[in-house]
């Protein structure tokens, strides 16, 4: 059986307040699931209630097939968790906390030794595993929890924004661990903000704004459905580009649609027409002989998506 | 909230063999009890609890010191019984509110909860290993101060004068200690910030149970068996010979004639013990339903 979650009607009220409504989405198989939507849009809310932390108003969340709200220890036997940067009781030891967790996860001393030693490695902690934690930094906690979530090896990973706390280095590491996880008969479903993490580690993903799922889908279907439209795109030379450029050559490759001049040597040239012209227009602007050095949309397709889907949402 | 209607899906053989791997209830409280009570001995809230405790110790060292143990008479009975059976609900109650007052409200207020509450694990485990390390914190505070007492009176009486009845006041102290973090338990699952539950309970347990003991005695004129601080004076019954009258003629905080009213044993006891179990239940039926919004 693969791993799985699956949200069934699950609505969340607070008073008049509707969090979540009527969210009903299931993810199965080894994949990475981003969850994505702007604050308040329900996502720790959605993750709460798969992990028992809050009840549902409605519906009930699934985890491997059992009921997180039926059965919350046995939803949750094969299922790592990270939400909200928890803290870690500050006496102990990271080396401590993990024998813990191992202990109530059921696991053999042995293996919880060897399995602490591993995942301290990972999160590159290992130096600090004799310390207590309450002399630790936000990041470093951060650390430890997400080393907590993989000690038992689950087969679900519930992560609620890993990269909260911790500085540019951090998240380019927690970055790196999460396409580490990716393994077969794993399902990670994680929440950002980053939506650069998003698409550099996600193969589907599921946009909520105000409480309700917008769309869940692969990230080439999503970004392929909503990004039919212009996209921006810088080009950046090594010459100064003179206007008259720009007006007789640049401004009639086929696809540009509009440009807009950041300096001298930098454009920003609205191309439509797909992938095939932002192609054609690479080779027309080398071919200009100018030191083409870079030429980046200003913006990913996903977070195109985001942007037109969430402000939609909102009206 | 209306509960939602729990279904499973099938296919659950994987999960239920690994479920069957896990801890039962039980194994899992014990063993968060052992991390929860380490967390707490290396803590400063432990080095004050000491620090208390010896304080206390130290007075008594020096009033008794000072005085030559006079008024002893050689009786084990007067000693302990003023000392510990007078003295150690105050020793019961500090442990009680430093252990116990933050135990659940702290899950909720420094997010420690969010370590715990993602494995899997029932929230009664988590309830009573916490109780369970409130309950052996408290115990080290309560037997310092024994200790300190011991000490005192294998000095003074001799190292022979120890009466049995202190073992058994000894008992009632660990009953009352029960009682008290039940109810130190309820009150700190009913607030989510750490501050509230130790001040509730520091106002309720020093002086606001006696308070209302007094006023139902004096202005209601009942018994109040309901109050656990009217149980207290069972700590000191071992050493005393004979009980106090259940129902008496005494004279109240005004000076006139008042009935009073002394717990009898099976009274006290039944008091503390039922203080113990309905309040550490609803503490548990309240933690249950507490969400980590």
């Amino acid at each position: 059986m693969s791993p799985s979650l699956e949200a069934r009607g699950l609505t969340r009220r607070f008073g008049s307040f509707t969090a979540l409504d009527n969210l009903n989405l299931k993810v199965e198989g080894s994949k990475c699931v981003g969850f994505l939507g702007p604050n308040g849009a329900g996502k720790t809310t959605t993750l709460k209630m798969f992990t028992d932390l809050i009840f549902p108003t409605a519906g009930e969340a699934f985890v491997n097939g059992v009921s997180a709200q039926a059965d919350r220890k046995r939803a949750l036997a094969s299922c790592g968790v990270l939400i909200e940067t928890p803290e870690i009781y500050g006496s102990l030891t990271p080396r401590e906390a993990l024998e813990m967790i191992g202990g109530l996860r059921g696991m053999a001393a042995r293996e919880v030794r060897r399995r602490t030693d591993d995942v301290l490695a990972e999160v590159r902690m290992t130096e600090w595993a004799d310390q207590k934690v309450g002399r630790f930094s936000k990041g470093m906690k951060q650390r430890v929890n997400i080393a907590s979530t993989l000690l038992s090896d689950p087969e679900v990973l519930l992560l609620d924004e890993p990269s909260t706390g911790l500085d540019p280095r951090g998240v380019a590491e927690v970055r790196d661990i999460i396409r580490g996880l990716k393994r077969e008969n794993r399902l990670v479903f994680f929440s950002s903000h980053l939506l650069s993490e998003v698409v550099d580690v996600c193969d589907e993903v599921a946009l909520l704004n105000h409480g309700k799922l917008l769309f869940h889908d692969t990230l080439a279907n999503v970004t392929g459905r909503f990004v039919a439209g212009a996209t921006d795109v810088n080009a950046e030379f090594v010459e100064p580009i003179a206007d008259e450029l720009v007006k007789g050559s640049i401004a009639m490759i086929p696809g540009v649609e509009g440009w807009t001049r950041q300096d001298p040597r930098r454009l920003t040239l609205t191309i439509s027409g797909g992938p095939a012209a932002k192609a054609g227009a690479l080779e027309a602007l080398v071919a200009l002989h100018k030191g083409l050095v870079s030429f980046k949309e200003s913006r990913s397709a996903l977070e195109e998506v985001y942007l037109s889907q969430v402000t939609d949402g909102e009206s | 909230m209306s509960a939602p209607s729990v279904t499973t899906a099938p296919g659950l053989t994987s999960e239920s063999s690994r479920a069957a791997g896990l801890p039962g209830t039980l194994a899992q409280a014990l063993l968060l009890s052992r991390y929860q009570l380490r967390d707490y001995l290396r803590a400063r809230r432990f080095v004050l609890m000491m620090a208390i405790v010896g304080i206390i110790g130290a007075i008594i060292t020096f009033v008794l010191s000072y005085y030559h143990g006079a008024g002893l008479n050689g009786d084990p009975d007067a000693f302990y019984g003023s000392l510990w059976g007078g003295g150690v609900y105050v020793v019961i109650i500090f442990s009680g509110i430093i252990f116990g007052g933050d135990a659940i409200a702290g899950e909720f207020q420094n997010k420690t909860g969010y370590f715990l509450m993602g494995l899997p694990i029932r929230r009664t485990s988590v309830y009573t290993g916490k109780f369970l390390a409130a309950l052996a914190a408290s115990l080290v505070a309560v037997l310092f101060y024994l200790a300190i007492l011991v000490a005192n009176g294998s000095y003074y009486l001799g190292v022979d004068a120890f009466p049995l009845s202190l073992l058994e006041s000894f008992a009632i102290a660990v009953l009352y200690l029960l009682a008290l973090l039940g109810a130190v338990f309820l009150f700190s699952s009913m607030f989510k910030n750490s501050l509230y539950a130790v001040l509730v309970v520091a106002v309720l347990f020093l002086f606001g149970f006696s308070i209302i003991d007094e006023l139902l005695v004096v202005l209601v004129k009942i018994e109040p068996w309901f109050i656990i601080d009217y149980a207290r004076p069972l700590l000191s019954y071992p050493f005393t010979s004979p009980l106090p009258l259940h129902k008496a003629l005494g004279f109240g905080p005004t000076g006139r004639p008042e009935t009073v009213y002394n717990p009898t044993y099976p009274e006290g006891l039944a008091i503390m013990a039922g203080y113990f179990v309905l309040t550490s239940l609803a503490g548990l039926v309240l933690f249950e339903r507490e969400e980590f919004t």
